[in-house]
């Protein structure tokens, strides 16, 4: 069962990580977009107009029960058809997944405004707080603290996921992979399960810190 | 719209989606085994069978499903355990479904108060007949919503199985495109066979987690 | 009482958990018929006693026998559990069974009694403390007192001998604290043998045939005549712990303010 030494020769190393490299700079910039965008739809879902309401939950049902490879086929395919416009597979990506991290935050950001006991709001208004002064001081701060757990793990839920922008050709980890295999395919004729193995492997070392961090911190706050 | 293509392959769509239920059915079936038995060894933390099942749990949690087929489809046959793709499909499938299945089961499991199993103990029950008629029925209704929200899960990671060739919705669908250039159809009938599935799928989640709460508490 | 043997005996009990010594070598016996109440304040151990007296709590030390039979009580002895019935501070019944699953599932289970042969005798049981009505309801429906009455019907099915209550009103509003406790009393005029820890000064004294007072692991002491320990205790201890629910009367108003600077 020889062929690991695939992973050791030439540039192999260097090539999977800067595949790597695209996979975390989608998910990064990806989260980056989807935090204040949840924060605000959070907001608006916590909002007492009815229509703003319905709409917003539409939306974000539907992005939530669609796969995500269904939604990046809707982007990536759709965007031509429908705007004449010449996406490429990263672009598609990036707004898929604000997207689908907007809903996801959204809907953890209401329910954790949501979450607040009444009485906190009640011994605000005694204090003499305005209902804003509540919201700001009192509220939000608390919301978003029991947010950082969720947000860690929707990061390492983003770094898996960005997996399936290879099926809309974009070169990232598991692309530029499967290149090496097919580069070497000669030579190497096992390198298809060696390489895959480092991938998974690969893949394990970055969302593994991210799921023990947001365990961490979930721990921290509940206790 | 072309509303004579969408009459012409929806019989097509039908088919797909019969390729995407069994993948994601077998694999739920076989993801709920794994996850029983996975979460019982956690919870009765049988030595050693605990760590590995800990292990387990974090390997399958903290992988892209679409790696874990690639190395079975792609990896495994170069040493000489050659697969079908359906087979890879449920694998894996079951092989991530089952740490989220028995992390579900672990919460409802960890959900039933202390209290409970020494009622059952200070009424003379074994320790396991307490854990058969008193806690694991709690738990189960008490993992519902968990398992439910996995199920739909599962269903949709099952739509990278087009990734190892299996002629599933996605699969068409990006035939369609690259055929007929019909896009917006096709990714119409993607979605719409997609709802069909799911929605469905949620509801009677719900209807199930009311019907089997009887308030606790 | 003396010469017959008790249906419940404690002896050289001893229990810590860590550092802290909750039970220090506690002797205890309840005769067959007696209501035995175990007065003292929280923290005393007196939960500690209950639950080691029915095999919850490992023993440090000591022997627990049940109709003279020694019983191991460091294990969790099933023949010990059968014979001994508990019932808890907290509304602990079966959520997902209904009144009647709840009463018949361990007489089924346990015992391998017919269903019919249990679902009778829950019957009698449940006419008696008034919920035959209520057996197809699911606890959640129920009002604190009626879960702790079917709470009780539970233990009894299991037709124990000796039946302990671990402060069973202490979470009910006071309305329903009467109509659990009345049941208690009926069960003591029945001549079912009971220990029992409560809270209820009023109902301690109403029910009990003989009061203990446990303090800091210790029995601080023993009244053979309830009415006369809570009209004038022995010890000073005893004294101390029932003047805690005598209330001052305020003597009036107080010049000063917190208010004020």
């Amino acid at each position: 069962m020889g062929g690991a030494e695939i992973l050791f020769q030439g540039e192999t190393i260097s090539r999977l990580l800067s595949g790597l490299m695209v996979t975390i700079r989608i998910s990064l910039v990806s989260v980056a977009i989807s935090i204040p965008v949840g924060v605000v739809v959070g907001i608006a879902m916590s909002s007492r107009h009815l229509l703003v309401r319905a709409v917003l939950r539409a939306i974000l049902e539907f992005v939530r029960v669609m796969p995500q490879l269904v939604l990046l086929y809707v982007v990536f395919f759709g965007s031509a058809t429908a705007f004449g416009l010449d996406l490429s597979g990263e672009a598609a990506s990036v707004i898929v997944f604000s997207l689908w991290g907007a809903a996801e935050l959204g809907d953890l950001v209401r329910g954790a405004l949501a979450s607040i006991p009444p009485i906190q709001y009640d011994s605000a208004y005694v204090l003499g707080l305005s209902r804003m002064q509540t919201f700001v001081h009192i509220i939000l701060p608390q919301a978003l603290a029991r947010l950082m757990p969720p947000t860690m793990n929707l990061v390492s839920r983003m770094v898996k996921t960005t997996s399936l922008c290879m099926l809309i050709g974009v070169v990232e980890l598991i692309r530029v992979g499967q290149q090496i295999i097919d580069f070497n395919r000669f030579q190497y004729p096992t390198g298809a399960l060696w390489v895959y193995l480092a991938i998974f492997v690969m893949y394990f070392l970055v969302c593994w810190p991210l799921s023990i961090a947001s365990r961490r911190l979930e721990r921290r706050w509940a206790a | 719209m072309d509303w004579g293509f969408i009459a012409k392959y929806a019989p097509l769509y039908a088919v797909a989606a019969q390729v995407t239920l069994f993948v994601s059915l077998w694999g739920i079936v076989a993801a709920m085994l794994v996850g029983l038995v996975v979460a019982l060894v956690i919870h009765a933390k049988v030595p050693v069978m605990r760590q590995v099942a800990s292990a387990y749990v974090e390997l399958s949690r903290n992988t892209p499903l679409l790696v874990q087929l690639f190395f079975l489809y792609f990896g495994l046959p170069k040493v000489g355990v050659t697969l079908p793709a359906e087979a890879c499909a449920i694998i894996g499938i079951a092989f991530l479904g089952g740490s989220y299945m028995s992390e579900a089961l672990r919460g409802g499991l960890e959900s039933v108060a202390a209290v409970q199993e020494e009622s059952a103990l200070v009424l003379g029950m074994a320790p396991g007949q307490s854990f058969v008629h008193v806690v694991l029925p709690q738990a189960l209704v008490a993992a519902v919503p968990a398992l439910v929200a996995n199920v739909i899960f599962l269903i949709k990671e099952s739509s990278v199985v087009s990734g190892i060739a299996l002629a599933d919705l996605m699969y068409l669908t990006k035939d369609l495109i690259g055929l007929y250039y019909d896009t917006s159809e096709a990714l119409l009938m993607l979605v719409i066979a997609y709802a069909i599935i799911l929605i469905p799928v949620s509801v009677a989640g719900t209807v199930l987690e009311r019907r089997l709460d009887h308030g606790r508490g | 009482m003396s010469g017959a043997t008790p249906m419940l005996e404690l002896r050289g009990l001893r229990k810590s958990f860590g550092d802290e010594v909750v039970l220090d070598g506690i002797d205890l016996s309840v005769a067959s018929g007696e209501v035995l109440v175990v007065l003292g304040p929280s923290g005393c151990g007196k939960s500690t006693l209950l639950r080691c007296a029915v095999g919850l709590e490992p023993l440090d030390s000591g022997e627990v026998l049940v109709d003279g039979n020694l019983i191991s009580a460091t294990a969790r002895d099933a023949s010990l559990r059968q014979r001994v019935g508990m019932v808890f501070q907290s509304y602990d019944l079966f959520p997902n069974r209904t009144v009647l699953g709840n009463v018949t599932l361990s007489p089924m289970v346990v015992q391998h009694r017919s269903r019919s042969d249990a679902e009778e005798q829950a019957h009698s049981l449940l006419d008696r403390v008034g919920l035959w009505d209520k057996r197809d309801s699911y606890p959640s429906t129920l009002s604190g007192g009626q879960r702790q009455r079917v709470a009780i019907c539970r233990a009894l099915a299991m037709r124990p001998e000796v039946l302990l209550l671990d402060e069973v009103t202490a979470a009910l509003d006071p309305e329903m604290v009467r109509e659990v406790l009345d049941v208690v009393i009926d069960l003591a005029d029945g001549g079912l043998t009971m220990m029992i820890v409560t809270h209820e000064m009023r109902f301690a004294e109403a029910v009990a045939d003989r009061v203990v007072m446990l303090d800091q692991g210790h029995i601080a002491e023993t009244s053979d005549d309830p009415p006369a320990f809570f009209r004038d205790p022995a010890t000073p201890r005893a004294r101390a712990f029932l003047s805690t629910f005598d209330y001052r009367r305020r003597s009036g108003r107080a010049s000063g303010s917190l208010t004020k600077e």
